[in-house]
């Protein structure tokens, strides 16, 4: 992989999501797909139906076996939903997953500019560009593991906090119930009977 | 809740604020202040002698003031812990002289007027946030003669009135006569659905809290009329239809529209309403004897503190913003915290208690593994470039780096603490820091990928991760239409934003630079922000000083709900990019390259004087 002292060299795959036609309505991902085949140290560039499926995942995985790719691009949706996805993806396939680069087709195009679709294609190239150009110059990361402490604070002693700390506590980790007044019970002790079951609340 | 008080694994703190969270998911450390109870809490066996020998009166909050207590008292029966608890304010003294009455009369001597408040230090794995709602105060509808008339009443006030444990003992009764009244009114959507006044969400509960109390007026004195004023009534849970038409059957009269007004009789005390039926468009005055106003649900006064403290996102309603809506509604965008109850918006018990029972289980998912991988965004020095100054310490908000500026080691990054801001990296004048997976080289390329071709036609958009990314998300899921000229390069925070990329995309010919962030409060990475300002505010000097127009550099603040505002914020940049003339991008090109020429030999000159 990525090594200083013998650059390897980069072979990027980009994957155009259509999103059914979330994408596709606007942006025509064919044009985006071919735009992208020039761009440098791209070696390979299609576009799916839905990357994030099983088959368009393997999509990925077949690609990057078969191209011999190091670096993948997938321009789709907003890395918010679904880099986790595609960062496993191609970790499957063997690549470290910090080098896989996703460029927001979605909600930050065909979905904003539904009346432009020239502009919004043009803006998906741009979009792609960059991310082809910043997966170039990506390099592997390791993540680190952190011990995760058995102890949890609930900060609240209402209704909501009493049933997050007793389900906790019951299976087995140690609650602090922190609350302001001097009793825990919050709002719901106030409350006569509650509704639906019309029953008391404490 | 007495389940919780005896459960073996859970430690009560009350009386008890967080005042600091630092570290990180698995890792929290968590700084509370439990203030002094002045009664043992292991020993008060909740007797009640101290309580007769008090002799201070006070406006019972938890009864709202409808009753009275001591200055020595337990909030109400059923308390847990069942302590007592001596308000010093109320207190008149703790000198024997003064008083002492009750020290004197507690048997088992639980009583301790020196008694202290402590900061506790915890350490925890994952925090829930249940920190609950509060109640609209009517006050500012002056329509409602709340705080004129007596017995116009807020739903709050009435839970009290007619709970057994409550000040009448659950006799329904008025407050002007104390007798039972005849007619009684509720108004619906109290500080809830306006635009104007209050808020405008629905609160969620007060269609059914109403429906439940007409029904227990219903069940307990049948002869009591009820009239409910209404804009719509919203019974959509399980089972809450059969309560609206139970209430129904039961002759509760329901009318939709809200009374524009409400007089009180002098003499009778009695209040007059005057409302339209807008099913049937008639004006009618409604006289009755007590007016119930369902007032709705706020987010809490300190929501502020927690907020910051945790780094968490409110959405516009000011309650707390999920990681997001569908896929994780439980969970903060901070790892490790989750949301249970009303902290996240308003919901009824049943909705607290499916919401809690799933942030449990999201804490426990966590737990249970007993390892959790962190990003690997953090920061390098290169201590060959590093000059000590000492300037990456000083800004790293998160005390990650440790420089010894006297004896001139080169900057050290402690990696668990690095949060990966990359503020320092920003900040560091000699270039010494590198942000994983973040590099300046990548950013560079991004800017020069946007600045390629047609360059007078883009704006080139820095937004940060936790906040104007998601921004920006949320106008495409909302389907917000805005004119598709930026392009956007998402770091983690807008400190990351270091000079020399906004340099460099003027002088590839950007016409418009914008750099958007959190707002002050929701920065996920507690003060960065302050120096993305800083920074942009001293570039403004620079770009003026060299000629250009610093409207050039916009700096915004937009959070994760604010998708309208990122539309609005991508309007506003396009038309000043309109107004960027070519010949004003030529000259901007040609003076940065000059300065950079200029900066870059007289550095060179610096070096070789040292060598000197
Ligand atoms: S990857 Fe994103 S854009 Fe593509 S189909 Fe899945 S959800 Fe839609
Ligand atoms: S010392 Fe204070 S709390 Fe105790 S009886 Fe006197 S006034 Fe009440
Ligand atoms: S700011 Fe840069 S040069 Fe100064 S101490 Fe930090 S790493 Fe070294
Ligand atoms: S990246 Fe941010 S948190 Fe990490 S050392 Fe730099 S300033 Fe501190």
């Amino acid at each position: 992989m990525a090594n200083k002292s013998s650059p390897e060299e980069i072979r990027i795959g980009v994957f155009v999501c259509q999103c059914g036609l979330n994408i596709a309505g606007t942006v025509e991902c064919e044009d985006v797909a071919k735009f992208a085949e020039e761009l440098p140290n791209v070696v390979y560039s299609d576009f799916q139906k839905y990357t994030c499926s099983e088959p368009g995942q393997q999509t990925i995985k077949d690609a990057i076996a078969e191209h011999n790719l190091n670096r993948v691009v997938v321009a789709s949706c907003t890395p918010k939903m679904h880099e986790p996805t595609f960062r496993a993806a191609v970790q499957e396939a063997g690549l470290n997953p910090y080098l896989m680069e996703m460029a927001n087709l979605r909600e930050h195009c065909s979905w904003v500019h539904i009346n432009e679709p020239k502009k919004a294609t043009q803006k998906a190239m741009d979009l792609v560009a960059m991310a082809a150009a910043r997966a170039k110059l990506l390099e592997p990361q390791m993540e680190t593991k952190v011990p995760v402490i058995q102890k949890t604070m609930v900060i609240g002693g209402g209704v909501a906090g009493i049933q997050a700390a007793l389900d906790l506590a019951d299976a087995g980790y140690h609650i602090y119930l922190v609350e302001k007044q001097p009793s825990i019970g919050g709002i719901m002790a106030q409350i006569d009977k509650t509704y639906p079951t019309m029953d008391c609340s404490i | 809740m007495a389940d919780a008080g005896r459960h073996p694994n859970i430690e009560l703190l009350t009386l008890s604020e967080v005042q600091r969270v630092d570290g990180y998911v698995g890792n929290f450390k968590v700084t509370v202040l439990k203030k002094a109870r002045y009664v043992d809490e292991k020993e008060c066996t909740a007797c009640a002698d101290c309580l007769e020998v008090c002799p201070v009166v006070k406006p019972d909050e938890f009864n709202l003031g409808l009753s009275t207590r001591k200055a020595i008292y337990q909030e109400f029966p059923q308390a847990v812990p069942a302590a007592f608890v001596l308000n010093m304010e109320d207190c008149l003294g703790n000198e024997p002289i003064a008083c002492g009455k009750c020290l004197e009369a507690c048997e088992k001597r639980c009583i301790d007027y020196d008694d202290q408040d402590k900061e506790i230090e915890l350490e925890v794995g994952t925090i829930i946030v249940a920190t609950g709602m509060e109640v609209y105060d009517p006050t500012e509808l002056d329509e409602f003669g709340y705080t004129q008339y007596e017995n116009v009443i807020t739903s709050l006030e009435f839970e009290r009135l007619i709970n057994s444990g409550g000040p009448t003992e659950g006799h329904l009764i008025r407050l002007t006569d104390r007798k039972q009244p005849k007619t009684v009114a509720f108004i619906q959507c109290v500080g809830s659905r306006c635009e104007k006044r209050g808020n405008p969400y629905c609160s969620n509960i007060c269609c059914m809290n109403t429906i439940k109390d007409t029904l227990l007026i219903k069940d307990h004195w049948p002869e009591v009329q009820c009239k409910v004023f209404y804009m719509d009534i919203r019974a959509f849970g399980k089972g809450f239809e059969d309560l609206y038409k139970r209430s129904m059957a039961a002759g509760v009269q329901y009318i939709r529209g809200i009374p524009g007004d409400i007089y009180e009789d002098p003499k009778t005390k009695n209040l007059i309403l005057t409302a339209e039926d807008t099913t049937t468009s008639e004006l009618k005055k409604h006289e009755v004897d007590m007016v119930i106003l369902s007032i709705g649900v706020v987010p809490p006064g300190d929501m502020d503190n927690t907020q910051q403290q945790l780094t968490l996102q409110r959405s516009a309603d000011g309650f707390f913003l999920e990681a997001h809506p569908k896929l994780k509604p439980v969970d903060a965008a901070t790892q490790g915290i989750f949301f249970a109850g009303c902290a996240e918006g308003p919901k009824d018990i049943k909705d607290s208690v499916t919401q809690a029972g799933a942030a449990a289980a999201r804490a426990n998912r966590l737990m249970r593994s007993g390892e959790v991988t962190v990003e690997a965004i953090t920061s390098m020095v290169d201590p060959e470039l590093c000059t000590s100054c000492g300037i990456c310490a000083r800004v790293c908000p998160y005390n990650a780096i440790y420089v010894d500026t006297k004896k001139k080691t080169p900057a050290v990054v402690v990696e668990a603490a690095c949060a990966g801001c990359g503020t320092c990296s920003a900040e560091c004048p000699f270039g010494a820091i590198t942000m994983r997976h973040f590099t300046d080289e990548q950013i560079m390329a991004q800017i020069e990928a946007i600045l390629a071709e047609n360059a007078q036609d883009k704006i080139v958009a820095f937004a940060c991760n936790w906040c104007s990314y998601p921004g920006a998300d949320l106008a495409g899921t909302s389907r917000l239409q805005y004119p598709p000229n930026a392009r956007l390069i998402r770091t983690m925070c807008s400190g990351r934003v270091d000079e020399r990329f906004i340099l460099k995309a003027f002088k590839l010919g950007a016409p418009i630079v914008l750099v958007s962030g959190c707002h002050f409060t929701d920065c996920h990475y507690i003060n960065a922000v302050t120096w993305t300002q800083k920074r942009i505010e001293k570039l403004w000097d620079k770009l003026e000083s060299l000629g250009i127009r610093p409207e050039r550099l916009q700096l915004d603040w937009v959070s994760a709900a604010e998708g309208q505002k990122w539309a609005r914020v991508m309007r506003e940049v396009e038309q000043l990019r309109e107004a960027v003339t070519a010949k004003e991008i030529e000259h901007t090109k040609r003076v940065i390259t000059e300065d950079m020429l200029k900066k870059r030999t007289k550095k060179v000159k610096a070096k070789a004087e040292a060598v000197a």
